[in-house]
């Protein structure tokens, strides 16, 4: 309740700053003496909010934590608090009763002992409030007062209203670059308790993947963390088999929209195209378990293979490498349009034809883009985890059979976190340091892929 | 309207013969009955208001227009007496046989030597590498560029100047060998050193292929070509010597035009 009240204050006192300040200005700007502005009256309204609501969300925020403190505090010092327990579990459970209950959240106490405590808590509730909003309309009020009298017709209302909204833009990126160190240090911590338990060297090198969430954590068994199978299985799936359809696929697909197809026909066979990339992979998932799989094992029998799996990494593979066939298609397409048509024209006029432009020129003008897609497109391939739990199973086997049962880094880590082993036990842990080389190599992969295309940047300039 | 021929027009050997072209766009007509000779060993420039359809007629005569889906032409369009439009002609021969120098210079993004062996390569022109090098090295020579660009070969041919840039697209354009070389205001985004250099480049070119030239600059027209057409809305005026166009025009227009009262 009073969070809201607070920041209905302050929007309130903000827009009435903004409208003293925006009519102070139009004032201005009628005196004929003054001439020019040096800001738009607007400006000068912005520049008036700002200075009341930016001190008053702090101001806000920093009452928000401080506030239930204060009001504990009170509680404690009040004569009902003398006969509570000491400092300790008792204690709180009963301030927190008495505390639901002042505050209109629960009917009653469950608890006798608290109810003497509800009384103090009111009255400390409801004088916290007040001097709350009364300290919210003072700041307010200060501060746009010292704003507005600062306004003036030559002030620069206008760049430090835009500094402003700088430093916001700024912190709205920090943002996100702050959420990915906080992963980065999680996982580096976690790895590290991991291989505390499991050398880096048993995990790194081993080739027996089959950790037990039951078995003694104090002392695991090291041959049995060895994460090579998964690493062969995610690269045999995700870089392998998943690039083998998705690469010539994607690139004869972007070829043929942006040469051969008739403005008519791309216009609804791109948007067509790029809805793939839309399809939740859990339906993928499903395709690839219930008809691409048994396919695989029907046509290997066929054949003559004996032992075929129902679950393959070729099906996993393969209908994998279909779902990521927009990236690979829709940066070529991007890229290879981008290639001038006085490279197509001059290429033309040479008397080459179409298919030589198009080889001998277009594409290779356009491979750093290229690059870049089918980068993107594995660093996708191998995070993905649904298509290959449902297809390829999740057990680990180093094989270069693609009819074989194989199992990916992502279907692992997913296993181990949601397994029956306790949070601190080696199995659990061992999902952080997959996470992590997974990290490190879709981190490399990208940022392979940046380099690409800046250098892709600086070819025509 | 019918064109205009200066009347002490000598008679030439014609290697390129258009008559009574037509070009639309979609319902647009954008040339309109045009007829002109293109002859061997001269330099035939078109001159003529911006939109007048003369990079369009150049397109026309080595099937460039064919790239744009709307375009149409009629006529007759004969290269050595073959209807290049006829059903016998490879569009991939003709324009071996009619090279094209555009308006922006628009090497490839390979180097200086593939850029050159583009086209060679294409044909088949060369066995082996050595030839290959031969005719490299001669289309440079030639293009007047070989001394600055022999030691770097192998850079980008992005890296050169805009000057030099054209005159390696003229190279390339040499390497195949055509009979025809058509350039589509090729100064226009150079200065006037490299313009110079391009100018003396294709008097130079002129002993062994037809050139037509497309060009704003009637001081360029001047210097460089033995004949001139000029255009104005989709069909050419007047055509003749360039020395009677620009000394003794027929046409009003084209005297209004040649002496800047517009255009």
């Amino acid at each position: 309740m009073s969070p809201a009240i607070l920041l209905l204050l302050a929007v309130g006192l903000g827009l009435a700053g903004w409208i003293a300040a925006r009519s102070r200005a139009w004032a201005f700007r009628r005196d004929k003496d003054v001439g020019r502005l040096a800001a738009l009256p607007v400006y000068h309204g912005w520049y008036v909010a700002l200075w009341v609501i930016v001190p008053l969300a702090a101001f806000i925020s920093l009452w928000l934590v401080a506030s239930p403190y204060l009001v504990e505090q009170s509680v404690l010092m009040s004569p009902a608090a003398s006969d509570l327990p000491a400092a300790g579990f008792q204690r709180d459970t009963l301030l927190r009763e008495a505390l639901a209950v002042a505050s209109g959240t629960s009917p009653g106490v469950f608890n006798e002992a608290a109810k003497p405590l509800i009384e103090p808590f009111r009255e400390a509730l409801s004088r916290y409030n007040l001097i709350g909003i009364l300290s919210t309309l003072i700041i307010g009020f200060l501060c746009g007062t010292w704003a507005f009298l600062r306004l003036k017709p030559d002030f620069t209302a206008r760049t430090r209203v835009e500094k402003t909204v700088m430093a916001a833009l700024l912190l709205a990126s920090l943002v996100a670059i702050l959420t990915t160190l906080g992963i980065v240090a999680s996982l580096v911590f976690e790895t590290f308790r991991f291989f505390g338990m499991v050398s880096p060297i048993d995990f790194l090198f081993g080739t027996q993947w089959g950790p037990d969430p039951m078995g003694n954590p104090q002392n695991p068994d090291p041959t049995r963390f060895g994460a090579v199978p998964l690493f062969w299985g995610t690269i045999f799936i995700g870089a392998i088999i998943a690039m083998i359809v998705a690469i010539p696929l994607g690139l004869m697909s972007a070829i043929y929209l942006t040469q051969y197809a008739a403005p008519r026909v791309r216009s609804w066979l791109k948007p067509a195209l790029e809805i793939l990339a839309g399809v939740p992979t859990v339906v993928y998932g499903y395709f690839a378990a219930l008809t691409v799989a048994p396919f695989i094992r029907d046509l290997a029998a066929m054949i003559g293979i004996s032992g075929a799996s129902s679950e393959s990494a070729l099906a996993a593979g393969l209908v994998m490498g279909v779902m990521i066939i927009p990236f690979v298609s829709s940066m070529a397409d991007d890229s290879i349009a981008a290639v001038p048509q006085a490279m197509r024209d001059g290429s033309l006029a040479m008397g080459a034809t179409e298919s030589e432009t198009i080889k001998r020129v277009l594409i290779p003008a356009a491979l750093p883009g290229i690059v870049a897609g089918i980068m993107l497109a594995i660093s996708r391939a191998i995070g993905e985890t649904m298509i290959v739990v449902m297809a390829a199973s999740t057990a680990a086997n180093l094989s270069a059979n693609p009819l074989d049962r194989m199992t990916t880094v992502t279907v692992q880590i997913v296993k181990m976190l949601t397994g029956e082993g306790s949070f601190d036990h080696p199995a659990t842990l061992s999902a952080f340091a997959l996470g992590f080389v997974l990290f490190l190599v879709t981190l490399g992969l990208n940022f392979i892929a940046l380099r690409v295309v800046k250098r892709f940047r600086e070819a025509y300039d | 309207m019918v064109t205009k021929i200066h009347p002490n027009l000598e008679a030439t050997n014609a290697k390129m013969n258009a008559q009574g072209v037509s070009v639309y766009y979609g319902d647009k007509k954008a040339i309109d009955d045009v007829s002109i000779e293109v002859p061997s060993k001269y330099v035939t420039s078109f001159i003529g208001p911006s939109g007048c359809g003369k990079s369009t007629f150049l397109r026309v005569l080595n099937r460039m227009n064919d790239t744009i889906p709307t375009a149409r032409v009629e006529g007759d369009i004969t290269l050595d007496g073959e209807d290049i439009y006829g059903s016998n002609m490879d569009v991939v021969q003709l324009r071996a046989r009619v090279g094209m120098v555009f308006q922006k210079p628009n090497p490839f993004p390979k180097s200086i030597y593939d850029n050159i062996a583009y086209g060679p390569k294409i044909h088949g022109f060369a066995e082996g590498k050595e030839e290959l090098d031969e005719v490299v090295e001669r289309s440079l020579v030639r293009a007047g560029l070989w001394n600055e660009v022999k030691d770097r070969l192998t850079d980008s041919g992005t890296a050169l100047s805009g000057g030099q840039q054209q005159r390696l697209c003229i190279a390339r354009a040499i390497a195949v060998d055509p009979e025809v070389i058509l350039m589509d205001e090729p100064c226009s985004a150079l200065d006037p050193i490299a313009t110079a250099k391009i100018e003396e480049l294709i008097a130079d070119l002129n002993d062994n292929y037809a050139i037509v030239i497309v060009t704003h600059s009637m001081q360029q027209a001047a210097r460089v070509s033995q004949r001139t057409a000029f255009f104005h809305l989709g069909h050419i005026v007047e055509y003749g010597r360039t020395s009677d166009i620009f000394t003794n025009p027929l046409e009003q227009q084209t005297q209004d035009y040649i002496t800047g009262r517009y255009g």
